[in-house]
């Protein structure tokens, strides 16, 4: 971890894996998408619309694998002040929350058909539309000030203190009696879902996995480069002497 | 789609728009950082590798 503190380093290390990134989520999302689309069976009891579960299901993980990381990366941000992780969670949050929006539509457009409601106020999806305010919520902290280390700073124990939502969402089904259905897949029993679904789910679900990786190291390169611009402008802002200086 | 199509396309459709505006976003913002980059270098490259070994706090390549 702290090999990769040096932001150099760091770039050279996106620059060689990011290639491979961007190849692998193509390579694993046109074959899930023509899978979902064509091949998966349809469902006995919800027919053809049991096909927004590969988009909807690999969304909502993302929705929540990439809050876990947000709130990794801002303990590790505020415990070890590791230069990269503030980035690291500042990149990731406009993505996390990309998914959890789409995890929140197209759950919406599944609920209507099968549940008769674009929208019930159950704990699975309040606990998601909350999870989706958290985001908006730490994305406006990191901007919010003049000095970023402050902005970063707060977003990061707002994702520290906001981390208790992912396991109430994970488990909302199980402890509330919900309209969503319980968890076929990530269950201590094994998954209960057929082979014949679960195969393009995981593709789909890989795929979007690379994607978010693929994007994060593209944002995290843009943070770094900006680093060093906003530092290369104070430079020539200082050597062109004081009577010059209008930075805010 | 058994009647169903007008929930499922729409459904991929908003996916695909959600993640290739994120793609498009995430790759304009990196063009545009390189890009202020180049020309901060270009403006003044003799004085950034001098004040880079004075350990000003520039990040070392």
């Amino acid at each position: 971890m702290h090999r990769f503190a040096n932001p150099g380093r760091f770039l050279r290390f996106a620059d060689r894996v990011l290639p491979w990134c961007a190849a692998l989520t193509v390579l694993l999302l046109v074959p899930g998408l023509y899978l979902s689309l064509f091949v998966a069976p349809p469902d006995y009891q919800q027919g053809e619309s049991v096909r927004i579960m590969y988009v909807h299901v690999p969304s909502a993980w993302m929705a929540l694998f990439v809050y876990t990381n947000i709130a990794v990366a801002s303990a590790v941000a505020l415990i070890w002040r590791h230069p990269l992780a503030d980035l690291a969670a500042k990149a990731s949050a406009p993505l996390g929350a990309g998914f959890t929006f789409l995890a929140l539509a197209t759950g919406s457009l599944w609920g209507k058909p099968m549940w008769g409601a674009w929208w019930v106020w159950d704990a699975r999806l309040t606990s998601v539309l909350i999870l989706f305010f958290l985001y908006l919520g730490h994305m406006a902290l990191m901007n919010a000030f003049d000095d970023p280390a402050r902005g970063r700073r707060a977003a990061a124990v707002l994702a520290l203190v906001g981390f208790v939502n992912v396991p109430i969402i994970k488990f909302s089904v199980d402890w509330w009696s919900t309209l969503h259905q319980p968890a076929s897949v990530l269950r201590l029993s094994g998954p209960s879902i057929h082979p014949d679904m679960l195969w393009p789910l995981l593709l789909m679900a890989t795929g979007f996995t690379l994607f978010y990786v693929t994007l994060l190291l593209v944002r995290m390169k843009s943070e770094l480069i900006a680093a060093r611009v906003r530092a290369l402008t104070m430079l020539s802002a200082e050597q062109a002497g004081p009577t010059s200086q209008s930075l805010t | 789609m058994g009647g169903y199509a007008i929930f499922v396309w729409p459904a991929y459709a908003l996916a695909a728009l959600v993640m290739i505006a994120l793609a498009v976003d995430s790759f304009r913002q990196l063009r545009a950082q390189r890009r202020a980059l180049q020309r901060l270098e270009a403006a003044a490259p003799p004085r950034r590798r001098r004040d880079a070994a004075a350990g000003n706090g520039d990040q070392e390549p």
